[in-house]
C-alpha cells in the first residue's frame, strides 16, 4: 500500500530529516509511528498525504507515485481543521462539496465516484455514526475537543478512504475522551478496512493503535526501525503482561532513541 | 441585544437632554432646540429636499463600499496567499495605507473632474486600503494546519479559494467597512462641499451659511449622523447574517 524508496527529505536551509529512508506498509495493516517531538514524524506524515514531497527517493501509494494529495487518503491532525465559519453538517460534508466542485476527474476526486457516498445522506450517516446528532447546527466552537475530533473522523470518512493518516490525534483530549475516540478508531478501522498510519509521541497510544510501531528517534532517519505487537487487538490487552512489556520495551528504546543510539 | 439596545436608547435620551439644555441656556439662533430641529426635519422631509440630498449621499457612500470590497478583497486574499507578492507590495501598502487620504480631495477632483466619480473615488481610497490590509492579514494568518487539512480533503486553490479563503475573509471585509464608516462619512461631507448641489454635506453647508436655516443645517446634520448610524447597523446586521458563528 504504501512504499517509501530511498527517500531524502530536508526542509530549506535545515540538516536532512530523512536520508536514504524505506519503509513499507502492507494493506490493511495499522501503524504507529512513535517518537519525540520535532523528531520528524509529522513530516513523514505529510510526505505519506502528498502534501510534502522528498528531494530524493520516492513515496508510492497504492502502485503510484505521490505528486500531489491522494483523494483515497484521509488526514486528521491535531487541531482537528475544521472550518469555524461552517457547523458540524457542513464540515462533514466539505470534502463531499469539494468532490461535487471538481467532478471525478481522478485528481481532485476518484475517476469513479461512489454515486451516493457523493450524496449528503452520506454525511448525516457519518454524523449519525459518531454520535454527533443533534449538534448537526453547532460551529466547531461550540463543541467540546472531543466531539470536534469526531466531526473531523466523520468528514474524513464520509469520503470512504482506503488509507486513515492522524497526526496526534488525540494529544488534546482528556484522558477518558482520549480513549474512546481510541477505541471508535480501532473499531471503525475494523469496519472500514483502511490501512491506518497514526502519529503519536505516547507509548500507550502507539501500543493500543499499532499493529507495528515504527520508532523515530534522532534526524536523520536512515533505517526503519520497528517493533511488531502480535497482540494488537486483542479483548482487554491493556490488562495483560503482554501489553506492560510493550510499554516496557517502547519507554526503553524511545529512551535509547532520543539519546542518538541504536539499539535495534 | 435587549440591553444594549435599551442602553443605546439611554445614551440617545442623554444626548438629545444635553443638547435642549444648551439649547436653553445659550438660547442663540446657532443652536436650536432638539425640538425645533426635528420640526426642521420633518418639514424638510415633507416639503423639502432634504430626502434627496441623502439618497445622493447614500448612493455615493455605498457605491464606494462596493468598489472597494469588489476591488480590496479580492486583491487581499491574493497578497495574504502569495507570500512573495506581499513582499513586494508590502512596503507600497506600509507607506500609503496612513496617508490621510481627505488631504486627497482636491487632487482627485482635478484629475477626476466634480462629478460623482471623484467622490465616490475618495472614500473608495478610504475603505480600498482597510479592507485589503484586513483581508490580507486574515488570509495570511490562516493556520496552515487548516489548509492542509482541507488540501487532503482534495482542494486545490479554486476550492480553497471557493471554500476557505473566502469565507475567512468575511468578518475582515465587514471589520474593514465598520472600521472605515466614520472616517468615509467625514470625508463623503468633504468631497460634497466642492462642486456640486447635490448630497448631505453641500445640503448642511448651504443651509448654515447661504440661507442661514440654523435648524435645516442641523436637521441636515441629523441625517448625515442617521446615514453613518445606518451603514454602521447594517454592517452589524450583515455580519450577524453572514458570520453567525461569531
Amino acid at each position: 500500500m504504501i512504499v517509501l524508496n530511498q527517500v531524502n527529505f530536508a526542509y530549506p536551509h535545515k540538516d536532512l530529516l530523512f536520508e536514504g529512508f524505506d519503509w513499507q506498509v502492507e494493506r490493511g495493516q495499522s501503524w504507529a509511528v512513535l517518537g519525540p517531538s520535532g523528531c520528524g514524524k509529522t513530516t513523514l506524515l505529510y510526505l505519506l498525504a502528498g502534501l510534502l514531497f522528498p528531494s530524493a527517493g520516492q513515496v508510492i501509494v497504492d502502485g503510484q507515485v505521490l505528486a500531489r494529495p491522494r483523494p483515497q487518503t484521509g488526514l486528521i491532525l491535531q487541531d482537528f481543521g475544521l472550518l469555524p465559519w461552517s457547523n458540524v453538517i457542513d464540515n462533514v460534508r466539505l470534502g463531499l462539496r469539494i468532490r461535487r466542485f471538481y467532478g471525478p476527474d481522478g485528481k481532485h476526486s476518484p475517476a469513479q465516484m461512489d454515486e451516493w457516498n457523493a450524496r449528503d445522506e452520506a454525511a448525516r450517516a457519518w454524523v449519525k455514526r459518531l454520535g454527533l446528532s443533534g449538534l448537526e447546527n453547532q460551529y466547531p466552537g461550540q463543541l467540546s475537543g472531543g466531539q470536534r475530533q469526531r466531526v473531523a473522523i466523520a468528514r474524513t470518512l464520509a469520503l470512504q478512504p482506503d488509507l486513515l493518516l492522524m497526526d496526534e490525534p488525540f494529544s488534546s483530549l482528556d484522558a477518558p475522551t482520549r480513549m474512546s475516540l481510541r477505541d471508535l478508531t480501532l473499531s471503525l478501522r475494523a469496519e472500514q478496512q483502511f490501512t491506518f498510519v497514526v502519529i503519536t509521541h505516547a507509548i500507550e497510544e502507539a501500543a493500543h493503535l499499532g499493529q507495528y510501531i515504527l520508532m523515530l528517534g534522532r534526524p536523520p532517519h536512515r533505517k526503519p526501525q520497528i517493533i511488531p505487537n502480535p497482540c494488537f487487538g486483542r479483548p482487554n490487552f491493556a490488562d495483560t503482561d503482554d501489553y506492560r512489556a510493550l510499554t516496557r520495551l517502547l519507554g526503553e528504546q524511545l529512551q535509547t532513541l532520543t539519546a542518538g543510539e541504536t539499539a535495534l | 441585544m435587549n440591553i444594549r439596545r435599551r442602553d443605546i436608547f439611554i445614551a440617545l435620551a442623554a444626548l438629545l437632554l444635553l443638547w435642549q439644555i444648551l439649547a436653553a441656556v445659550l438660547h442663540q439662533p446657532i443652536l436650536p432646540s432638539p425640538v425645533q430641529v426635528a420640526g426642521a426635519f420633518a418639514r424638510e422631509i415633507v416639503r423639502g429636499d432634504l430626502p434627496e440630498h441623502f439618497l445622493a449621499s447614500l448612493w455615493r457612500v455605498v457605491a464606494s463600499m462596493a468598489l472597494s470590497i469588489a476591488l480590496a478583497a479580492p486583491a487581499g486574499l491574493i497578497l495574504g496567499q502569495s507570500p512573495a507578492l506581499n513582499r513586494f507590495f508590502s512596503p507600497v501598502i506600509y507607506l500609503t495605507y496612513p496617508i490621510p487620504k481627505v488631504v486627497l480631495v482636491p487632487v482627485v477632483l482635478l484629475f477626476l473632474g466634480v462629478g460623482d466619480f471623484a467622490k465616490i473615488f475618495i472614500i473608495f481610497l478610504i475603505l480600498f486600503f482597510q479592507i485589503l490590509v484586513l483581508v490580507r492579514d486574515q488570509a495570511a494568518g490562516l493556520r496552515p494546519e487548516l489548509i492542509q487539512s482541507v488540501r487532503s480533503l482534495g482542494a486545490g486553490r479554486r476550492a480553497l479559494f471557493t471554500f476557505v479563503y473566502l469565507p475567512a475573509s468575511l468578518p475582515a471585509i465587514l471589520t474593514g467597512v465598520r472600521q472605515s464608516i466614520g472616517t468615509a462619512v467625514a470625508v463623503l461631507y468633504v468631497a460634497e462641499l466642492f462642486a456640486t448641489q447635490h448630497g448631505l454635506g453641500y445640503y448642511i453647508y448651504y443651509s448654515g451659511s447661504t440661507l442661514l436655516d440654523y435648524p435645516a443645517m442641523y436637521a441636515g446634520i441629523v441625517a448625515m449622523s442617521f446615514l453613518g448610524a445606518m451603514l454602521y447597523v447594517a454592517t452589524d446586521w450583515l455580519e450577524k447574517a453572514l458570520c453567525p458563528w461569531k
